[in-house]
């Protein structure tokens, strides 16, 4: 197992170097930069602003201070406003998190509860119309779905705020929003499990030892039939993480998906690029962590 | 009891064949079938439909309510004439830009400076944008977004069908007056478009990648699939959205439509370059599975080369899972789209897509008054389109199932 560990996080620094790379050299490819727009600058203030950003220097040496400075944990700083993107991780992160586990929360429960009360009563009007909206909840953008919500609990209901951060009622719209393709795929993913753990023998063989229809739905056949849903959460975890900056931006919720959205259409490549580095690490350590799980919830899965 | 020879011969049923009349017999999978072809032929025959033209703005008919009744104002001017007097405009247009070419071709790097090939580089350009603006006159005139040949005849066509007659707008209008319900059908083609294009990219890149590891085995296999595992974890929306603005810068915009190459185009690749890992992790399972068949060996004792088995027998049997992925990427690719719209990274006017309209729609939702229509109608196309391509795909899914043959 540790060597496992050991094997994953070295393809973690692969990868975070590979990302590194090609945005670093990306952003070097570009003629434009953050301060194209504004008037051409005195030449002994460019050469100032160039040295600060070490940008006077040759590229490989560029490249390796750069490096340097992400591996020690300094992930730069912003070319336009005075932050360091560190900065920004220390107050955007805690919101994102926030959001995103409360998200995570309501997806896997209101997705597992529907998934198993459409298998268990297969075929019934509540199994058709849960899946329905299932796929609905799939289809629609959820930008769509936002507004929609905001039409009805903000301005027809007048049950919650609109929009801004800080009180929990804020948090609500806009964890269910985020939260719901998530619970649709956990829906339907669970309803198959389901469905294929409850036709198995020994499903049969607990019935007939006379064991309560809960029972043997919840004790009997949910572990089994969890392990896909399981296996779902990473890829949930980084939708969540990623599929942020629309939620936030409607919402106004200063996480770090809508600084980087922000930061993306300013140009301002130092902290867009120290963001993604930092969205690649949590994603891989996500990850990381859904597949140990994996091994712990189903003792036939070996680390390798 | 014994058995006599039955005279009829025993009829193989293919997979393929199965699967069709298995698909056949599920109605919510033959209904989205049907919805989606209707969807397209729409899309394909918008411009010959007697809507009002996308792009014709009409301020005094602004948020304008969905109403049954013509609008009494003069809203498609198309003039026919036009297009026949530019005619000759248009010739000179295209011979300047020929020899404008033709001169750019023969500035060579040594002699020429490189200033002097940037300032012929722009000549053509804009020699180019001349012929372009004198074709589309008339219909950006007349309020229609950049049309290619086979929409600017669907146009005319229309013209001598309806003449000016058109639709009411019976999805309302938008904050610049324009109707709704043609935005949403001009939309449909862009959208649709970016749904197929993209994903056929990814097709193309997934497939091959993955027949050729799982069928070359061994480190290469080892190698290319952990490529792939790098490329798993990298947060693609974000590289997405860092690209493109990358991308979209001014300067770089110019140069690459100096190729041909717009935004659009961008997202193709772009796209295509996230979606094909799934595909290539499936390809190459059933490769690896289907490597050792017999006529596979029957292929490799005869002689045919490596390439020839990859392409023209292994991959044929593969249809099954690409058509059940492709029905289920392309709801994904429009959703993706709607989202770059939703950040004003995806189509730029005066294209509309179904993202961008469910865009604008959310913007103008405020406390004092809720435009319902320009967020329910676009919903409702992007909804029941994907819902239609989402059901499409479970159903392709369990009629390729092999647990259900014969059934």
């Amino acid at each position: 197992m540790i060597s496992f560990i050991l094997r994953r996080l070295g393809w973690m620094l692969i990868t975070l170097w590979v990302v590194f790379t090609v945005s670093f050299f990306l952003m070097r490819a570009v003629p434009g930069g953050p301060y194209d727009s504004e008037r051409a600058l005195e030449p002994e203030i460019e050469a100032n602003i160039k040295r600060q950003y070490n940008l006077d220097l040759p590229v490989h040496e560029q490249y390796w201070l750069r490096m340097k400075g992400m591996a020690s944990g300094e992930l730069g700083s912003s070319m336009k406003k005075d932050y360091t993107v560190n900065r920004l991780v220390r107050e955007g992160l805690p919101v994102s998190a926030a959001l995103g586990l409360l998200a995570l929360a309501f997806a896997f429960s209101v997705g597992l509860v529907a998934g198993i009360v459409s298998a268990v009563f297969r075929g019934s009007v509540a199994d058709v119309s849960l899946m329905s909206i299932a796929t609905i909840g799939i289809a629609l953008p959820n930008f769509v779905v936002a507004g929609f919500a905001i039409i009805l609990f903000v301005f027809t209901l007048r049950w919650l705020p609109a929009a801004g951060w800080g009180s929990l009622d804020q948090l609500v719209l806009p964890a269910l929003c985020l939260g719901a393709p998530y619970a649709a795929y956990v829906a339907r993913i669970s309803r198959t499990g389901m469905l294929d753990v409850l036709g198995q023998d020994f499903i049969r063989t607990a019935r007939a030892k006379g064991a309560s229809p809960f029972s043997v739905v919840v004790k009997h056949a949910l572990p089994t039939a969890l392990l896909p849903v399981v296996s779902f959460l990473g890829p949930a975890v980084a939708g969540i993480l990623t599929g942020s900056p629309v939620i936030e931006q409607i919402f106004a919720i200063p996480g770090l998906g809508w600084h980087f959205v922000q930061s993306a259409i300013d140009k301002d490549y130092p902290i867009a690029m120290g963001l993604v580095l930092l969205y690649t690490t949590l994603l891989y350590s996500m990850n990381l962590i859904v597949d140990l799980l994996y091994g712990v919830l189903d003792p036939r899965v070996e680390w390798k | 009891m014994t058995t006599t020879p039955s005279r009829t011969k025993e009829i193989g049923v293919s997979l393929t064949q199965d699967a069709w009349r298995r698909l056949k017999k599920s109605w919510a999978a033959m209904t989205a079938l049907w919805t989606l072809v209707a969807v397209v032929v729409l899309a394909f025959f918008t411009p010959l439909l007697p809507l009002q033209p996308p792009d014709r703005d009409l301020t005094r008919q602004m948020f304008a309510e969905p109403t049954l009744s013509p609008i009494w104002e003069d809203t498609f001017a198309f003039e026919a004439e036009l297009v026949d007097q530019l005619d000759a405009e248009i010739t000179e247009a295209r011979s300047e830009f020929t020899a404008q070419r033709e001169e750019f071709n023969q500035l060579r790097p040594p002699e020429a400076s490189p200033e002097a090939i940037e300032e012929a580089a722009r000549t053509v350009r804009r020699a180019r944008a001349n012929v372009d603006s004198l074709i589309q006159r008339p219909y950006a005139d007349a309020g229609f977004p950049k049309l290619g040949p086979l929409a600017r005849a669907m146009v005319r066509a229309r013209y001598a069908v309806f003449g000016e007659w058109q639709l009411a707008s019976v999805c309302g209008r938008d904050k610049l007056g324009r109707d709704l319900l043609s935005r949403i059908f001009w939309g449909a083609r862009v959208s649709l478009i970016v749904g197929i294009v993209a994903t056929l990219v990814s097709l193309v890149i997934g497939v091959s990648y993955g027949a050729i590891s799982g069928y070359a085995g061994g480190w290469i296999d080892n190698l290319m699939m952990r490529i792939v595992d790098v490329l798993y974890s990298i947060p693609f929306v974000f590289l997405v959205i860092f690209i493109i603005s990358v991308l979209s810068e001014d300067s770089v915009k110019e140069w690459l439509a100096g190729y041909g190459i717009d935004r659009i185009t961008i997202f193709y690749f772009v796209v295509g370059a996230i979606y094909w890992l799934t595909m290539a992790r499936v390809v190459r399972g059933q490769v690896v599975s289907l490597r050792n068949e017999q006529y596979v060996e029957a292929a490799r004792s005869l002689g045919v080369s490596q390439g020839a088995i990859v392409f023209r027998h292994i991959v044929p049997n593969l249809l099954s899972i690409v058509l059940v992925y492709l029905t289920l990427t392309i709801p994904r690719v429009i959703l993706f789209e709607a989202f770059l719209s939703f950040l004003g990274l995806g189509v730029e006017p005066p294209d509309v897509s179904w993202g961008l309209l469910a865009n604008e729609g959310i913007q103008v939702i405020t406390p004092v008054k809720t435009y319902w229509w320009l967020i329910v109608f676009p919903s409702l196309a992007i909804g029941s389109t994907l819902f239609a391509l989402n059901f499409l795909g479970d159903g392709l899914r369990d009629a390729f199932d092999p647990r259900m043959k014969g059934r």
